[in-house]
Order: structure tokens, then sequence, then C-alpha cells
């Protein structure tokens, strides 16, 4: 994975310097809240429920172990023991002070990592595919491309205060794995009469208004990816409406003006730019895709795997996905124990999983825009020592992508922009599916909460989407169904009217009954719905 | 009646007007009448709170509480860790808040 | 503390009267040109020979659209004096030194340590702009 060379040092220990500088100033009183405001935000920092909270960037969702174990130390030493993982590949912390945020971010400097533009109305974490670099389905390692996005992305002069927030996503298979559709720009690495290029979809999003990216070029050769970008940024940071906060994203731009209107704008822009010098030269794409070469894999490993252990197997056929060499396998930890907060990791777990990776996984670990963490290169004779290892702290729940695999926003009890708490649901659903072989007999099923419109927990993209409203000032849920973030991407449909906290549990059982009860041989939940329709998933629920 | 709350500058606890300063406990918190903004300005300008804002809330045998259940939330705890809230030892504390 | 000042060579700013954008079309002999944020920057393109000043009003700071008329200024090859008015902040300075702008009239005066501060703390940058800062992929690829 990327290493930081002294350019990079510089950059973090200064951006570092910088901020802490800013938090002085406003804690003496020479900054407003309004003018820090925007500042803190850049840095990660919001003020949240209870406290601070501060967003790290996990760039592409990889991190080594080292750094790893600086995130289990922040949450020890500044935080209150754990941190949750988001659906953007990141993590953060809660109960943050905001005079020790500075510190923070020197020790996180420290280990080559920071908290730069996880917030505010920039360009924010870059995120891609979990599987990226071992998936026997790529046409390339996506990480590069994002990595040299994120250096482009950072500290942008022109970029830096948008209408609203952008976010970017890169992937390189046909398979999505990381809801590329539903960002601001999706970027899908392809290949083109034998050159390596970007297929660029602009205006996806979730929220208030879910809309799918449309393709606005089906190729942009990597030298000239830059220049491109810039041109797509500009054209929103002129034309963005600045009016109306829940208008004010790219997606709305795009489909106002339409994306053939958008694509001429950002076409005269582009042929512009393109003679301006912006592109790093390929040279550069090249240095950082040599530090994630793949790491020195054994040969002639053996691909047999002992499945007597009845635990270990169930295990093995949720949790552990093939990988491209002989003799691996790439493994899922799951963070979504059945009763458990979803996403969420204690320090203690935090270590140890940097601890396994070290030992296991050349070093390495990603995560999910799922809130999960894949150690992605496990030797298949490793894989029973470290399912034990796993297992003893609560990390080997065998759910991957079922019933009880939950996406959660924190919601209410975290966030101020909540209307109504995620992951009390959350976990009253999972408890209602414990069963493994229940959840096994649904088979895929991701369902994902938001407890506002603001769907981070990207309700609008589960096949089944609960989204929480306030309804009189009492809590209230509403129901979606048929959605999906993966590559046969659509937008859930609101079944009818909402349902109160013991409702809307009762409700999603409802809505595995009528699929149980209608599916056909090898049909995903999702599959059913999409044949039969809403209809008779209406008429259970509202008998 | 009505109550002013904030959260501290430079730790971010949520913090509730006592007619004095300022509390972590809801319990202190006073009723402000109409004066709400004027103290959350003065106070805000002095730095002794940060995004002051003024709730509806009642008053009862068991206290002071905000009619809102997100300022509920925020007097209590996370309703998931009440292990991290300000009653940890009491079970029944999170009844108070739905 | 720093209620006007300017990067330029020289020093000594430019003391016009800027005309709106609407105003300068009609004004052949107009030399200097206030653009507020949703105004087109590009407008003045035709014109840039005999421009001395163009000024970008800041009505909040968060309004980004300055850095995008700033940039296309420069980059048609404007050489004349850019100037930064308004809601300008140490905190944005930077960023406006990258994107073109060589003088500010901020509404607030400015701490010309902080101001010091600001424009020396990064040594690089990792995108190419409007200014001649020191480039890192420049760097690392000679």
């Amino acid at each position: 994975m990327y290493q930081y060379d002294q350019y990079d040092q510089a950059m973090v220990d200064a951006r570092v310097a910088e901020f802490r500088d800013q938090t002085a100033r406003r804690l003496s009183g020479q900054l407003t809240e309004a003018q820090f405001r925007p500042i803190r935000l850049m840095n990660g920092l919001y003020l949240q429920l209870h406290a601070y909270m501060l967003r790290v960037a996990v760039p592409y969702g990889t991190l080594n172990s080292r750094q790893m174990r600086m995130l289990a130390h922040i949450a020890r030493t500044y935080d209150r023991g754990y941190g949750h993982f988001t659906t953007r590949q990141n993590i953060q912390y809660n109960w943050i002070k905001l005079a020790e945020a500075p510190d923070i971010l020197a020790d996180l400097a420290t280990v080559g990592m920071h908290a730069i533009q996880t917030s505010g109305n920039c360009i924010r974490n870059i995120s891609s595919d979990q599987y990226a670099g071992v998936s026997a389905d790529e046409i390339a390692d996506p990480r590069p491309l994002a990595e040299l996005l994120r250096q482009w992305s950072s500290f942008h002069p022109e970029f830096t205060y948008l209408p609203r927030k952008f976010k970017i996503c890169v992937i390189a298979s046909a398979q999505d794995r990381a809801a590329m559709r539903l960002h601001d720009i999706g970027i899908e690495l392809v290949e083109r009469d034998g050159a390596s290029g970007a297929r660029i979809f602009v205006g996806g999003g979730m929220g208030r208004t879910p809309m799918i990216a449309p393709e606005i070029r089906d190729f942009v050769p990597f030298a000239e990816v830059v220049s491109y970008l810039e041109a797509c940024l500009r054209v929103y940071n002129r034309y963005g409406r600045r009016d109306n906060k829940f208008k004010a994203r790219i997606k709305i731009l795009v489909h106002e003006m339409g994306a053939d209107t958008y694509r001429a704008h950002v076409e005269e822009e582009f042929a512009h730019m393109k003679t301006l010098g912006l592109d790093p030269p390929l040279a550069e794409l090249e240095r950082i895709a040599a530090h994630f070469a793949p790491p020195p894999y054994e040969t002639g490993l053996s691909d047999a795997i002992d499945r007597s252990d009845k635990d270990f197997a169930l295990w093995l056929d949720t949790q552990v996905k093939p990988h491209k060499q002989p003799g691996y396998a790439i493994v899922n930890i799951s963070l979504k124990p059945i009763g458990g907060i979803p996403g969420d990791a204690s320090a203690e777990q935090i270590d140890l999983m940097a601890d396994l990776a070290e030992t296991y996984s050349f070093d390495e670990l990603r995560v999910t825009h799922a809130q999960n963490i894949v150690l992605a290169h496990v030797r298949k004779a490793d894989l029973h020592a470290l399912w034990k290892a796993l297992e003893a702290a609560d990390l080997a729940t065998p759910n991957l992508d079922l019933i009880s695999d939950i996406i959660a926003c924190p919601g209410l009890d975290y966030c101020s922009l909540a209307n109504a708490r995620s992951i009390p649901i959350a976990q009253r659903i999972a408890q209602r599916f414990a069963d493994i072989g229940r959840q096994k007999a649904l088979g895929e099923l991701k369902l994902k909460i938001s407890g506002c419109i603001n769907a981070c927990g990207h309700h609008h993209a589960g096949h089944i989407g609960i989204l929480g409203v306030d309804r009189k000032g009492v809590e209230n849920y509403q129901l979606l169904l048929g959605g999906s973030g993966a590559e046969d991407v659509a937008l859930g449909q609101i079944t009818g009217p909402g349902f109160d906290e013991d409702g809307i549990v009762d409700a999603v059982e409802k809505a595995t009954d009528v699929y149980l009860a209608n599916r056909t041989d090898g049909e995903r939940f999702v599959d059913t719905f999409r044949r039969i329709g809403m209809a008779p998933f209406k008429e259970a629920l509202y008998a | 009646m009505k109550i002013l709350t904030g959260n501290d500058l430079a730790t971010g606890d949520v913090i509730w007007w006592t007619g004095e300063g300022w509390s972590i406990h809801v319990n202190d918190a006073v009723d402000v009448g109409d004066k709400g903004e004027a103290i959350a300005q003065a106070e805000s300008a002095a730095r002794r709170v940060n995004e002051a804002y003024v709730i509806e809330a009642t008053i009862d045998a068991n206290g002071v509480r905000p009619a809102h259940i997100k300022d509920r939330i925020r007097a209590l705890g996370p309703t998931v860790r009440p292990d991290l809230s300000l009653k940890p030892a009491d079970p029944t504390a999170g009844n108070w808040v739905i | 503390m720093l209620e006007f000042f300017s990067l330029r060579e020289g020093g000594e700013a430019a003391e016009l009267p800027a005309v709106t954008l609407e105003a300068f079309a009609g004004q052949s002999n107009a030399t200097a040109v206030r653009i507020e944020p949703g105004e087109d920057a590009r407008a003045l393109l035709p014109h840039l020979d005999r421009i001395a000043l163009v000024e970008v009003n800041f009505p909040a700071f968060g309004d980004g659209r300055g850095y995008s008329a700033a940039r296309i200024l420069r980059e048609a090859g404007y050489k004349g004096e850019l100037r930064a008015v308004g809601d300008v902040l140490v905190d944005q300075l930077r960023h406006m030194v990258r994107s073109g702008f060589d003088s500010f009239a901020p509404d607030q005066p400015l701490d010309p340590q902080l101001v010091d501060a600001a424009l020396n703390r990064f040594s690089g940058v990792y995108q190419k702009a409007a200014d001649a800062a020191a480039l890192i992929w420049a760097r690392r690829h000679g």
C-alpha cells in the first residue's frame, strides 16, 4: 500500500500545525464559531450530540497494522475506548475534546494518517472496492488512481469552498462493490483499444433526492484524468446551486441542466484545461502503483481446507471469498455481532485486528462501505487459526450480506442531524433473525438503516431500506424495498405509511415472509421483489 | 418552561444553563423565560458555551425533562451505550429518555 | 493590522474605481472592474489587455466561486492586479494566492503575523494552479 514520501509527510505535518494554530485562535476568541466551523469540518471535526466527533480518513479504505494500532490508541487515549467504521470507509470517534484535537491529528500524522477534508464542502475521502488488488474480476487495482486523486484533491485551492460536499469513488470491475454509481463522481477503470483509462459517471448521490449517476464520458485516458476532473469540478463550482443547501449537490446540477448540457460544459472546459499542464506525468501514477504491487505470495500452497469443525465451516461459507492467487483467500471480518452496534469496534478489537493483519494478511486491512473489515491476503492454511482468534473476540459472526449484516448510521443516539434512532432498530432486527440457519435460508439480503434523510446509512440502496423520521416528536420508520448499490443499481421504493419502532421490526419480518412464499429457485430477496412488484408486499404489510 | 443548552467550547460536553453558570446535569437547568437568546449571546461571546439554543422542557418530581427526544438523549447519553451515559449505574435511566 | 495588502512586485496597488461587470461592457475607458460570485469572468477575456484591476467579491467566505473566476483570468493570460475583496479571512489566503489573487481588501483587517504564517506554512503543493508554488509531482519526477 502507499507509503508517504517526505513531501506527503510535510503536507500532513503542516496541516497539523495550521489546525493547532486555528484551534488556539478559536479557543482564545480570535475566530468566531461561524469562521471556525468550515475549518474544523475540513479537519474532520463535527460538533455532535454528545461532544465533538472526529472523522479520521482511511483513504480508499486501506490501512496497515501500524495505522490500525494508532486508531486503537486514539480510542483509548482521547475517546471512550471504541471507534465506529463508516459507510465511506473512514472511522469516527464520538467523544472528542476540541482542545485535544490538534494532538490527535499530530499522533495520526506520525503514522501517515489524517482527518483532512473528511467533512466540509470540499472533496471528501475517495472510496474504492474493498477487494481491490485481489479480485479476479478487476482489470487493475483501482487504488493507485484513488491515491493520485487523493493528493490532487487535498487542499485544492479552487475547490475548497464548493456548494456542497463532494464524494468520489473508484472501482475497476463490472461488479460494483462500492456503490460507485451513487457518488458525485464515480470512476470505473476500463480498457479501450488497448489503452487504460477511466469511464466517468457524474451526478449520483443519496440523501433527500437520490440519483444514479449518468455516464458523462465513456473514456478518459489516465494521462488526462486530472484535467478532466478539474473541468467537472469547475463547472460544478461555478454553476452548482448555492441558494438552497438541499439542492446544492452536483446531482441536482446535472439533473436540472441535463446530463447532455453538463457534458458539453465539461468538454468545453476540458478542452481548455488539458492544455494547462495540470496532469501529472504517467510516471507519477506508476510511482504510486509500485506501492500496490502484490505482496510476496507463497506459491505451491494447498487449496485444501479442513471443514470438519461445523462452526468454522459456517464462517468459511459466508465470510471467505475467492482470491485470485492460488492458496489464498479474502477474509471478511464482521463488525455486526447479533445485538451489537453495527460498525463499532473496541480499542481491544482494533488492536487484535491489527495483530491478525500483521500475522496473516501481509499487514494490510480494508474498511468496507458496509462497515466491516477485510483481510485481503490470507493463506487458506491459516484460515482456521485466524477464525479461532476472531471468534474469541466476537469478530466471527458468519453473516456477510445476510439480513443481520446491517448497515446503520449512528442515528439519533449520536447524531445531531438525526430524526430517529437507527442502532436499536438494527439490534432488534438482528435479534429477531438471530438464527443463522434462518438467515442463510433468506440468503443475500442487504438491509440498510438511516436515521434521517441525509441517508448516511444508504437506505435508498438497500434491498430493504429503513428511514427514520420524526412524526410529531415521535420516532417513526419508513420501509423501502428493492434498492441496490451494486452494478444492478436501483433506488428503493417506499412501501407506504411508516411504522413505530415495534412495527418496523414486524414489517421487515413480513416482507421476508412474502419473499419466502413467492421466490423461485435462486432468487434473492431483491430479485423476487423486482419480479412480483410492490403489491404483494403492500398487501401483507398493511393488511 | 424554557431552558438553555449548548456545548462546552473546549470539551464539547453537553451543558445546561443553571442561572449562574453551566452544568452537565440537566436537572440543574433553570427556566430562562424569554431571556434565553440574550444569555446565549453573552455566554457565547465569553466563550463559556458553544452553539447554545433554547428548548422547551417540563419539570416534575423526577427532574427537568426536555420536550424533544433529541435533547433528552443529549441529557443522558446514547441509549445504546448506557455504560457511557451520565448515569451508568442506573439501569432505568434510559426509561426517562423515550 | 492590514486593511489592504498586495503581493505584487513594487507593492503599490492600483487605486482605481472598479465598475460593475454590466457597466464595464458599456464603458470603453474603464480599466477596473468588479465581479460578483454569479458573474462570468470569461466575459472579460476579450478585454484583458485594457484591464489593470479586477476585483472579485466574496460576500461570504463560504461561496467559492471567486476562486474559479481568478484562475480563469490567470489561465487566459491576465497579468493585471487581481484583488479579493469582502469576507476574506487569513485562513483562505493561501488558496486565494494559489488561485491567482495578488491583492486583498478584507472587510476585517488581518494580523500581518497570521498572514505571514498562513502564506508560508506549506512548502509544497499537490496540484498545479495559478501560482508558481513547488509542485510535488514535478519534484518527484525531476
